[in-house]
Parts: structure tokens; C-alpha cells; sequence
């Protein structure tokens, strides 16, 4: 009996007894989940657009913040290496779509995969040929990020700067890109080429066009993901593995929608907080790095298209 | 049927196409009148859909030349060949099946939205305009095509012969100059073909859409058609007017298999 109440009832008193705490906890989750959904959103994106599923999104981050902040070394300021790093992330796009995509068009799925596994290992290999392996600060500063932090209720909550400043940035793309691929044509021409490749190319969508523009709108994700997130901790490869706290996301909200990666990740980072402060004590803490998959697996038991994926309907 | 400019509005000249060592097509040429009736017939394997593919841009041809609107090619681009007017069907249906019948006609207008991606990005001002009178022009297809009560249907869970007529009102919102429509009646019940030979004509007429198709009912190709070229194993056997083509001993002996003496 005494374990049942530790477990479903006690929690909830905690949560009650302090409501500013649990607001605090909200809060932090809720910026890991804004920050997830922008790495769900760059996964989602080149799915939908090209039906595989980006190994190098992660590498993606930790590259466009490698760049930013190897540029920054060399001496360019900050205002001149934020569009030269929007600039290689384009060139990225370009060479990609050049040289991976448009020679292995209509190769099975699992071909591209791999490939874009290739480009994991290549960004790997030359990001540290470049910039060399150890871990970076990011320059918050140069960026005029603000830092330290406000407090309120007798600095019983508090919200460091830089969290505020990193969700409203994150808010701000996910609107944008969530108004942008709604009705205009390229959001119309998206759907168009994730239904179907040919029909698309029937009513003279461009293919190559739409390849570049998703694998470059991903690739600005994985900058200011990269900035927020280096923000937090440093610019080191290590941040790539946060690129797979987007799958337990991708899995929760659908592969092919872009609410979905927004509320998934919103649910995870709360989510995965929350139990992690409240429950994760019960079976010895740390639960945090691997609750969001647990989420993720009940979740796909009832909903295996996800909460916005399409449905999936065959006739047979 | 006198054309506007006495002229083709598009004609192949010695067109081969092959994968590896198969040939799909050998010399083939001929010319597509404005405002014509076309249709390419040929038994099963003849180059029939590749020749369309070729036409809007989906196949690349080795030899031979296309000439579209006064422009010679080496090979069209697809892109090429939906701005400038060419729009097509499939033989297997090719609709975005997770939209609606509505969503997917409008997805023949892109080619047609012009606005700049900031107004898009807001949907304000002209590019909100711009999408009412994009929106008024697939109503009019809809009404056109008698598929008011299906607009909101995802086409996925439509019968085959709706969803063909939905692919016609795809093509039809890209204005096309040139329609090309590979197997329009196939599978489709006496009713349904009666009522798609309809469109056609109608649309040919009412528009001034000039048509090629590929179709395999005779009695509706003799019927609905200007202008017949007959393929066969890749190589063009017979060229001309309905008539011509019922007595033409070579096309008979095709369709019936007889081996003629070399």
C-alpha cells in the first residue's frame, strides 16, 4: 500500500505543497521542449519533403554552432560570422541535394538513410579537421544574448535570461515556419512532393528546389539550436546525441507534422522534468535521459501514426 | 481542324529513347496541331507512355529534337513543360492521396502563384488575393467537372473513376495549352466513359485545349479524335485521320498479330 502512495499519490501533494517550485519545474521543461520541437521540426521537415529520415540532423547543430564559434575564433565578429555561418549552411543544403540527393533519387528509403549517415560522419570529419575536437564556448555575448537571470516570489522562481531569450527565439521560428508552410506555395508544393514525387513534378513543383530550401530551412534550425543549446552548455560533438531526444518527439507528434513536433516536444520536455523531479527519486534519480522513449512507447501503443501523423490508410 | 498559327503547337522529330540496350522508342515524329484531338494508340508495350513521358520532360531522349510552341529541344524539363503549359495524367492514378479533392486541384495552381515568399510567409494583402482568385478559378473546375460533393473528400478513399476525374481537374487548374492524358477511360464503366469523353471534348472546346491521349477503346479514340498515330513495338506505324487509320492494313495486322512477310 505504503509503495502505491509514494507513487501516485505523494508526487501530486509535493507538486501541491509548493506550487512555485512546480512552476520552476514547468518552466525548464518547457524550455527543453521548445528546443526539441525546433530539432523535431528539421527532422520533420526533410521527411516530408523527402521521405528519409535525417541521420546528420544532430551533426547538423553542433556543425552551424562549430562554425559560428570557429569563425568567431578567427577573429571575425559576431555580426559578420552569423550570416557567414547562414551562408554555409546554404552551401550545405546545395551540396547535399548536388551530390547525395539528386544522384540517388528514387533509390529505396533506406539507401538515402544510409546516406545521410555518410554525411553525419563526413560533417564529423571535417568540422574537427577545421575547427579542431575540443569543446567550444558559445559567444552569447557577441550575439547580444542577455544573461543572468529574473526572479520572482522572493527568488523563490527563478528564469535565467538566456532561457527567456532562447524560447522566444524558438517560438518566433516555429510560428514562422508553422505560417509558412501552411498556405503559401511552398507549404502546398511540400505537401505536394511528400505525397507523391512524380504528380508533384506533373504540376511543375521542382523537386531540386524544394530539397535545397528544406535541407537550408534545417539547417538554420540546427543553428539557432546550436546556439541555444551551446548557450547552455558548450559547442562540443557531444551535443549531436540531443538530436535523438527528437525521436520520443518525432514518435509522440508524427513524422510528417509540423504541430506535431511542436506540442511533442513541448510534452517530452515538460514531460521528462517533471517526472524526473518528482519521480525519479523513487527509483534512484537520472530517470530524465530515458523517460521521454518510455513517453514515447505507450504512446505509440494507442496512437502508432502519432498525435497529427496522417493516418495511415491502405486499401487492401 | 484549321490551327490558329497553320502550324504544330508541339512535334517530335526522330525521337529514340532507350534504357541500357532496350528501345523504347526509334525515330518516331510527328506534330500536334493546335487545339487538336491527338490520340497515340498501340497495343500493350508499344512506347505509348513513354512518349508522353518524353513530351513532358519525365524521360530524356538520346536522339531527335522537341519542338514546343516554336522552341526547339534537345529534351524537355518537367519544369519547363508545366510553366509553359503542359500538363498530363497518369495511367495509374497520381493524386496526392492525403489531401482533399479541393487541395489537390490547387495544387495545379502553383505554377500560377506569383506572390513573393514575405506575403506569403504573412498571408496578407496580395498574396491573400491572389489565393481567393486561385480559389475561385478550381470552384469553376469543380462545377466544370460535376465533383462539388466530393471537395472535401481526401481522394484516397474516392472510386477509381472519381479520383481519374479529379486528376483531370489537377491538370485543368494548370491552364494547359497542351493536355496530355495517358489512359483517361481505362477501367472505368460505360457511364464513366461516356461522361469523361464529355469533359474532354468539352474541354478541348470550351477551353481550346489542345489534347493528346493514349486510350485503348477503340470506339472512343475514333470517336473523339482529330488526328491517330499508331505505335507499335516503339516505331511508328500509321499516322492520320480516324478514317484512315480503320483501313490501314499494317495497323490491322498489328492489332490482330499477323506476321507480315519481312
Amino acid at each position: 500500500m505504503e509503495i502505491l502512495t509514494t507513487i501516485f499519490i505523494q508526487p501530486f501533494f509535493d507538486m501541491a505543497a509548493d506550487p512555485i517550485l512546480f512552476l520552476q519545474v514547468i518552466w525548464e521543461g518547457f524550455v527543453t521542449g521548445i528546443l526539441y520541437s525546433l530539432i523535431a521540426l528539421g527532422f520533420v521537415l526533410i521527411f516530408k519533403a523527402s521521405g528519409v529520415f535525417n541521420f546528420a540532423q544532430g551533426i547538423m547543430v553542433v556543425f552551424a554552432a562549430l562554425t559560428l564559434v570557429g569563425l568567431h575564433e578567427n577573429g571575425i565578429p559576431a555580426y559578420i560570422a552569423l550570416p557567414i555561418t547562414i551562408l554555409v549552411m546554404y552551401a550545405l543544403a546545395f551540396s547535399v541535394e548536388r551530390l547525395v540527393l539528386r544522384p540517388l533519387v528514387n533509390q529505396p528509403d533506406i539507401i538515402l538513410f544510409m546516406a545521410t549517415i555518410g554525411v553525419t560522419f563526413f560533417l564529423i570529419g571535417f568540422g574537427e579537421f577545421i575547427f579542431g575536437g575540443e569543446p567550444k564556448m558559445m559567444i552569447t555575448e557577441e550575439l547580444l544574448l542577455p544573461y543572468g537571470s529574473i526572479t520572482f516570489f522572493d527568488d523563490m522562481l527563478i528564469l535565467q535570461e538566456i532561457d527567456i531569450a532562447a524560447s522566444g527565439i524558438a517560438a518566433l521560428a516555429l510560428i514562422f515556419l508553422a505560417l509558412f508552410l501552411g498556405k503559401t506555395k511552398i507549404g502546398i508544393a511540400l505537401r505536394a512532393v511528400a505525397d507523391d514525387n512524380q504528380a508533384a513534378l506533373s504540376v511543375g513543383v521542382s523537386l531540386n528546389t524544394i530539397w535545397v530550401l528544406v535541407w537550408f530551412i534545417s539547417g538554420i534550425i540546427a543553428l539557432i539550436t546550436g546556439i541555444m543549446w551551446g548557450a547552455k552548455s558548450d559547442v562540443s560533438f557531444a551535443l549531436s546525441i540531443i538530436a535523438f531526444k527528437a525521436l520520443p518527439v518525432l514518435i509522440l507528434g508524427g513524422f510528417t507534422s509540423v504541430q506535431g513536433a511542436i506540442v511533442g516536444g513541448l510534452i517530452i520536455g515538460i514531460g521528462e522534468k517533471i517526472g524526473e523531479f518528482y519521480w525519479g527519486d523513487l527509483v534512484g534519480g537520472s530517470i530524465e535521459s530515458w523517460l521521454a522513449y518510455m513517453i514515447a512507447l505507450v504512446f505509440l501503443l494507442f496512437r502508432p501514426q502519432g498525435l497529427f501523423g496522417e493516418k495511415i490508410i491502405e486499401r487492401v | 481542324m484549321e490551327s490558329k498559327f497553320g502550324d504544330y503547337l508541339l512535334s517530335v522529330d526522330h525521337i529514340s529513347l532507350s534504357f541500357g540496350g532496350v528501345k523504347a522508342l526509334k525515330d518516331i515524329s510527328f506534330g500536334i496541331r493546335e487545339k487538336e484531338v491527338f490520340a497515340i494508340i498501340g497495343p500493350n508495350g508499344a512506347g505509348k507512355t513513354s512518349m508522353l513521358n518524353v513530351i513532358n520532360g519525365f524521360y530524356h531522349p538520346q536522339e531527335g529534337e522537341i519542338t514546343y510552341k516554336g522552341v526547339h529541344r534537345k529534351q524537355m524539363k518537367s519544369h519547363d513543360a508545366a510553366v509553359h503549359g503542359i500538363a498530363r495524367t497518369f495511367q495509374n492514378v497520381a493524386l496526392f492521396k492525403g489531401m482533399s479533392t479541393l487541395d489537390n486541384i490547387m495544387t495545379g495552381r502553383i505554377i500560377h502563384m506569383k506572390r513573393n515568399l514575405f506575403w506569403q510567409a504573412i498571408y496578407l494583402g496580395p498574396a491573400r488575393k491572389e489565393e481567393m482568385a486561385n480559389r475561385e478559378y478550381v470552384e469553376d473546375i469543380i462545377d466544370f467537372l460535376e465533383i462539388q460533393a466530393i471537395r472535401r473528400t481526401p481522394v484516397g478513399r474516392l472510386p477509381y473513376g472519381l479520383q481519374k476525374r479529379v486528376e483531370l481537374g489537377r491538370a485543368l487548374a494548370m491552364e494547359p495549352d497542351l493536355l496530355l492524358l495517358d489512359e483517361p477511360m481505362a477501367g472505368m464503366n460505360i457511364e464513366e466513359k461516356q461522361d469523361m469523353c464529355r469533359f474532354v471534348l468539352d474541354v478541348n472546346d470550351q477551353y481550346g485545349t489542345t489534347i493528346a491521349l493514349i486510350e485503348h477503346d477503340m470506339s472512343v479514340v475514333m470517336d473523339i479524335s482529330d488526328k491517330v498515330v499508331v505505335l507499335d513495338y516503339g516505331e511508328k506505324l500509321a499516322e492520320g485521320t480516324p478514317d484512315e487509320i480503320r483501313g490501314n492494313q499494317t495497323v490491322i495486322d498489328a492489332y490482330l498479330g499477323v506476321t507480315t512477310a519481312n
